[in-house]
C-alpha cells in the first residue's frame, strides 16, 4: 500500500553518498511555572521579573519538581508510542557559565522518563498514507533551560536575564534514521504537530520555544556511520534542511579531498546558509554528570500514566484517517485539515455549526465545509497576511456562509464577494448580503427576460449555437448572470437559455 | 541575674510560663554572656536586639494569656549555616562575607515560630568543611575547655559546628543549631562535653541551610542535656514540601516520650570499632557506656558492621562529589564576592573570585570532587563509593534487625590542641571514622558526655539508631546521662 521513500544522495567526484541525520529537539514545556520552582514562564516579560530564589541558585534553595511538567512529558511520550519509565531521575550536568546560575543544568542522562518510540512521517501531501516512514525516538528526557546573556546593555559588561532559567524543556532524541533533509523536515513538522495537538509545547520556532541540534554524517551507501557533526539550536524547519544539504555537502568535500571529518559542535548562519565549527571534541566539557542528590528518584504511579493516557486527544493520524473514512474526504484534504491542531479545531466547529444550520448530519456537508475552507477560506486569509489563529471569522459566521450558499441564497460566485466584505469589515455574512442586495434571484419572470435580451442582442452567436457549437452555451449562461449581477439562480438560468435555444 | 544562664532549655520554658523570671531577662543575661566571650570567636556576627525582641514578643504573649509556643523565651545561638532573613549568612566564608539574605531557612523560621530568640550567628568550619573550626574565614574558635596539664593550649571545639558546641558548653546559650554532614554535630558536641542529635535524613528542612553535601546534609540540635536536645528537635523536625527529601512524617512528641528505661532493649557493640591502637581513655568510656546501658536493663549484643572500614573512603568521596557542584553557585555572578580583575573576561571573573573566595579545605574538597566525577574516574570513585554506601546501609539493617540501638565513640580522641593536625587532612578526617557511617546510611545518632579522660577533657559516646527512630536514640542517651552524671565544666578563663 506504501510506497517508500525515494533515495537523497550527494554525487561526489568518487560516488553517491547517503546523508545520516539524527535531531536532537528541545521543546519547551508549556506550563504556568518552572520544571523546579514556582516561578511565572511566560514569554516577553521583563528581563528578571520571572525568577524565584531556586532560579537565581541562592544559597540553601532547593528544587521541588513541578508536576505539571512531568505530567506533560508523560502525556508527549504516550502521544509516540513510547515506553514510559515509571522510575526515572534527575542528574545533574555541571559547566559553568553566566546563564546558568547554579553551575549545573538538572537534567537526566542516566534515567530519562520516556524511552523508545516512534514517530512516523510521510513525503506526499496528496497522499500520506504513501511513502511512508518511521522515524525512531531514543527517549524523552526533561531538563532545565538556561537563562540569557545580553550583550547590547552596557558597553563593557554583559547582562543576564534569568527569566527563562529553570523553565522546562523535554529534549526529545531521535534515532539517526533520517536520510535527507526532506525527511527531516517532515519529522521536524510532525513532531511540532504532535507536541501541540498533546498541548505539551507550543512548537514556536520564533520564539525559541522548539529548537534542534542537528546531528549530520555521511557515507558510502552500506558502509559504516561516518563521523558526525552536532549543529546546535537550529530554529526553523527550513534552517534545520539548510543546515543538513549544507553540512552533508561539507562533508562530502572534505572527505573527497583526503581529509577526516572532526567530531565536533558546529553553529548555522542563517544569513549565508552555511555551518561553522564552534568547538571541537578535545575542548568539549567534562560535563561530571551525577545524581542531583537534592531530588529522590522520579516514580510514577500506574494511575498517574493512565490518567495521562486518558487525557490525550484524538492525533494528528488517527484524526486525518477518521476524517477519511467517516467523513469521506480526501486524502489530501483531511492532511492539509489535520496538520495543525488549530486548523482540526477551526474545521471542526465550522463542521458541527454547518450540519447544525442544515440539520443534516456531519458527513453530508463535510465535503463543502473542507473544501470550502481549503479552496477558499485559506486563500482569502492568505491574501490577506492572516492564518486561523488571527482570522477576523470564526466558524459559526463561516457557517452562516455556507448556509447561505447551501439554500440558494447566494450563489458560488456571489459568496467569494461576500466572504471578502465579511473579512474587510468584520460584519455577518447574511447583514451584508441583505444590505447590498446580494441574495440570489429565482424569479423566472426576470430571468427569462434577460435570457431573451440576451439571446436578441447575439442574433449570430445563437445562429452559431444552433449550428452545432455547443460551446457557446457557457457564453449565454455568463452573459445572463452579467445582467443579472451575478444574483440569478444558476440552474434557472440554464433551464431557461435550454429551453429557449432547445 | 548570672544564674539564669546556668539553665537549660527546659528549665528557662518552664521559668518563662510560670513566670518565675522573664524572657527579657533571660535575653539579656544571655547577651551579657556573649558579649563576654568575644575571645573565644563562637559568633560571627551577634543580634543581640532579635534575642530581646523575640524575648518581648514572647513575655507580651504571656501578659496577653497567649500560647508561648514550645521554645517560649529560650534564646537559641544560630550556627551560620543557616540563611537568616536580614541577618548576615556566611557559612563561614569569605565568599559570602557580607551575604544578607531576603530569606529565612525553614528550622530556623520554626524555631523562631515556637518562641525561641536568636542571639547571634555562630562560626564554624568554611561551608561546613572542617572537624576543628579551623577552616573559618573569620578565625577558629577556641573550646572553653582546657587540659588537666595546667597548661593552656588552645583546644579545637570540634567541627564544623564549633561554635555552636562551646557556645553551649561556655554558657552563651543554652542550644544551638548545628548540621551534621559527617559528624559535625556528634564530634563537636564530644569534645565539648554537651549532648547533639543528628536526627534520620530527611527529619529537618534543608530548604535554606547553605549545602554542603546534600544526600548527607542534616540540621541538628546541640543542648547541654538529652531533654533539651529532644525539645529543640521537635520544634525543628517537620515535613516541608520545599526540600524534596524532606520526611513526610508528622513529629513524634519526643520529650514526652523520654523513658530511660532500657528493660527489653538489645544494644548493638560493633566489633569493628573497636580499632588497634585505639584511645585507651576512649575505650575505657565505651566500656563504661556498655556497663551502664546494661544496668538500665538492656541485653549487650556484640554485632558486626562489616564495611566500617570503607565508610571514611567513600565519605570522602561523595561527600565531596556533592560539594564540588553544590558550590558551583558561587561565581561572582549574583551574588556574595566578586573578584573582576582588570580586563577580565567571564573566565577570569571565575578564577578571581572562587580563588579570593574559598579558603583552602573547601578549595580541597571542590578539587577531590571534580576529580571523583571526571570522565574516565567516575565509575572507579563515586560509583564504587556509592556501592560502599548500600552496603553500609545493608550492614546497619542487618543489625536493626536483632539491637534496638548501638553504641559506639563519639569520636576517636578527646579535644585536640589548634594546630595540631591542621596541616595533615588525613589525620583530620580519621577524626570522624565512627561518625561517618550513620551519616551514610542517614541513621538518627546522637553524642552524650560520658565523662573525663585522664586530662581533664570530655569524651563523647554515641548512640545510633533505626531510621525515624530518634525516640529510641534520645532514651538510650537519657539512660547514659543518668548514670553517667556529667557535671563537669569548663572554668571560665575568658
Amino acid at each position: 500500500m506504501s510506497e517508500t521513500i525515494p533515495n537523497y544522495r550527494i554525487q561526489g567526484a568518487t560516488g553517491d553518498w547517503e546523508v545520516v541525520i539524527g535531531l536532537e529537539v528541545h521543546a519547551q514545556i508549556t506550563s504556568k511555572s518552572k520544571l523546579f520552582s514556582g516561578a511565572a514562564t511566560a514569554f516577553g516579560a521583563e528581563p528578571n521579573s520571572q525568577v524565584s530564589l531556586v532560579d537565581a541558585a541562592m544559597p540553601g534553595m532547593l528544587p521541588v519538581p513541578n508536576r505539571e511538567c512531568i505530567r506533560q512529558a508523560v502525556r508527549t511520550g504516550l502521544a509516540i508510542d513510547a515506553q514510559i519509565n515509571k522510575w526515572s531521575r534527575f542528574d545533574r550536568k555541571n559547566y559553568f557559565y553566566a546563564d546558568l546560575p547554579q553551575g549545573y543544568q538538572i537534567s537526566q542522562l542516566f534515567h530519562p522518563i520516556v524511552g523508545e518510540g516512534a514517530i512516523q512521517i510521510s513525503l506526499d501531501d496528496k497522499n500520506p498514507d504513501d511513502k511512508t516512514k518511521t522515524i525512531g525516538v531514543e527517549r524523552i528526557h526533561v531538563e532545565q533551560d538556561a537563562g540569557k546573556l545580553m550583550h547590547d546593555q552596557h558597553p563593557t559588561m554583559s547582562y543576564v536575564d534569568l527569566n527563562r532559567s529553570g523553565v522546562a524543556l523535554m529534549e526529545i532524541v531521535s534515532r539517526p534514521d533520517m536520510r535527507s533533509p526532506a525527511e527531516a523536515g517532515a519529522y521536524l513538522r510532525k513532531l511540532r504537530s504532535i507536541l501541540r495537538y498533546v498541548g505539551s509545547c507550543d512548537g514556536n520556532m520564533e520564539e525559541g520555544s522548539m529548537r534542534a541540534d542537528v546531528n549530520v554524517s555521511v557515507r558510502k551507501v552500506g558502509d559504516e556511520l561516518g563521523t558526525r557533526t552536532e549543529t546546535k539550536n537550529v530554529n526553523s524547519v527550513r534552517f534545520v534542511m539548510a543546515t543538513i544539504e549544507h553540512e552533508a555537502n561539507r562533508q562530502v568535500d572534505v572527505i573527497e579531498a583526503g581529509g577526516k571529518i572532526v567530531q565536533e559542535t558546529r553553529l548555522f548562519d542563517p544569513d549565508t546558509g552555511t555551518t561553522r565549527s564552534m568547538r571541537s571534541k578535545e575542548d568539549a566539557h567534562d560535563y561530571r554528570y551525577f545524581p542531583d542528590p537534592d531530588l529522590l528518584p522520579l516514580v510514577l504511579e500506574d494511575d498517574f500514566v493512565e490518567e495521562c493516557r486518558a487525557s490525550l486527544p484524538e492525533l494528528p493520524d488517527a484524526k486525518r484517517r477518521r476524517y477519511e473514512t467517516a467523513l469521506g474526504l480526501t486524502p489530501y484534504t483531511a492532511g492539509v485539515l489535520t496538520a495543525e491542531v488549530e486548523t482540526a479545531r477551526w474545521f471542526e466547529a465550522l463542521l458541527g455549526e454547518t450540519a447544525k444550520a442544515a440539520g443534516k448530519p456531519d458527513a453530508d456537508v463535510a465535503k463543502q465545509a473542507s473544501n470550502w475552507l481549503v479552496s477558499e477560506f485559506f486563500g482569502a486569509l492568505n491574501k490577506l497576511g492572516k492564518g486561523l489563529e488571527t482570522s477576523p471569522i470564526q466558524p459559526a459566521g463561516a457557517a452562516e456562509l455556507l448556509a447561505l450558499i447551501a439554500n440558494g441564497t447566494i450563489s458560488g460566485t456571489i459568496a467569494k464577494q461576500v466572504l471578502e466584505k465579511m473579512l474587510a469589515s468584520g460584519d455577518a455574512a447574511g447583514a451584508i448580503v441583505e444590505r447590498e442586495g446580494l441574495r440570489q434571484t429565482s424569479d423566472t419572470g426576470a430571468i427569462d427576460a434577460a435570457v431573451d435580451a440576451v439571446l436578441t442582442a447575439n442574433p449570430d452567436k445563437v445562429e452559431q449555437y444552433r449550428g452545432g457549437k455547443e460551446a457557446l452555451f457557457g457564453f449565454f449562461v455568463g452573459q445572463t448572470m452579467k445582467a443579472m449581477q451575478g444574483k440569478a439562480n444558476p440552474q434557472l438560468i440554464n433551464a431557461a437559455l435550454k429551453q429557449k435555444l432547445g | 541575674m548570672s544564674e539564669l544562664t546556668e539553665l537549660g532549655v527546659a528549665a528557662i520554658r518552664d521559668g518563662v510560663s510560670t513566670g518565675t523570671f522573664s524572657a527579657v531577662e533571660v535575653a539579656e543575661a544571655f547577651n551579657a554572656n556573649v558579649a563576654a566571650a568575644a575571645t573565644l570567636n563562637a559568633f560571627i556576627v551577634t543580634t543581640p536586639d532579635k534575642a530581646l525582641d523575640a524575648a518581648r514578643a514572647v513575655d507580651a504573649n504571656r501578659a496577653a494569656g497567649k500560647p508561648l509556643g514550645k521554645l517560649g523565651g529560650v534564646p537559641i545561638g544560630m550556627k551560620d549555616l543557616f540563611a537568616t532573613a536580614g541577618v548576615q549568612t556566611t557559612a563561614a566564608s569569605h565568599m559570602l562575607e557580607g551575604f544578607i539574605p531576603p530569606y529565612e531557612s525553614t528550622v530556623s523560621g520554626k524555631l523562631w515560630a515556637e518562641g525561641a530568640g536568636m542571639l547571634g550567628k555562630l562560626n564554624l568550619d568554611q561551608f561546613a568543611m572542617g572537624s576543628s573550626n579551623e577552616t573559618s574565614y573569620f578565625g577558629n574558635v577556641i573550646s572553653p575547655w582546657r587540659r588537666s596539664d595546667g597548661g593552656n593550649a588552645a583546644l579545637a571545639p570540634g567541627g564544623s559546628s564549633g561554635g555552636s558546641s562551646t557556645a553551649v558548653s561556655a554558657r552563651l546559650c543554652p542550644a544551638a543549631t548545628g548540621t551534621d554532614t559527617g559528624g559535625s554535630i556528634r564530634q563537636p558536641a564530644a569534645f565539648t562535653g554537651i549532648s547533639g542529635i543528628k536526627p534520620t535524613y530527611g527529619r529537618c528542612s534543608r530548604w535554606g541551610i547553605v549545602a554542603f553535601a546534600s544526600s548527607l546534609d542534616q540540621a541538628g540540635p546541640m543542648a547541654r542535656d538529652v531533654t533539651d536536645c529532644a525539645i529543640m528537635l521537635e520544634a525543628m523536625s517537620g515535613f516541608d514540601p520545599k526540600d524534596s527529601t524532606s520526611l513526610d512524617l508528622p513529629v513524634p512528641a519526643w520529650e514526652a516520650g523520654l523513658n530511660p528505661d532500657m528493660r527489653g532493649k538489645k544494644v548493638g557493640v560493633p566489633v569493628e570499632y573497636r580499632m588497634d591502637g585505639m584511645d585507651a581513655d576512649v575505650a575505657a568510656s565505651w566500656e563504661q557506656g556498655i556497663a551502664w546501658l546494661r544496668d538500665a536493663g538492656a541485653t549487650i549484643v556484640e554485632i558486626s558492621l562489616p564495611h566500617t572500614k570503607y565508610a571514611l573512603p567513600a565519605y570522602y568521596i561523595i561527600a565531596p562529589a556533592e560539594a564540588s557542584s553544590n558550590l558551583a553557585r558561587y561565581d561572582g555572578v549574583r551574588y556574595g564576592l566578586r573578584d573582576l580583575p582588570d580586563n577580565a573576561g567571564l573566565q577570569d571573573m571565575y578564577a578571581a573570585t572562587r580563588a579570593a573566595g574559598f579558603g583552602a579545605e573547601v578549595k580541597r574538597r571542590i578539587l577531590i570532587g571534580t576529580y571523583v566525577l571526571s570522565a574516565g574516574f567516575y565509575d572507579a570513585y563515586y560509583t564504587q563509593a556509592q556501592k560502599v554506601r548500600t552496603l553500609i546501609s545493608r550492614d546497619f539493617a542487618r543489625a536493626f534487625e536483632t539491637v534496638d540501638v548501638i553504641l559506639a565513640p563519639t569520636a576517636p580522641t578527646a579535644a585536640f590542641a589548634l594546630g595540631e593536625k591542621s596541616a595533615d587532612p588525613l589525620a583530620m578526617y580519621l577524626n570522624d571514622v565512627f561518625a561517618v557511617p550513620a551519616s551514610l546510611a542517614g541513621l538518627p545518632a546522637m553524642s552524650v558526655p560520658a565523662g573525663l579522660n585522664r586530662e581533664g577533657l570530655p569524651l563523647g559516646l554515641q548512640v545510633i539508631g533505626r531510621p525515624f527512630d530518634e525516640q529510641g536514640v534520645l532514651n538510650a542517651g537519657l539512660a547514659i546521662e543518668r548514670r553517667a552524671g556529667f557535671t563537669a565544666r569548663p572554668e571560665k578563663w575568658w
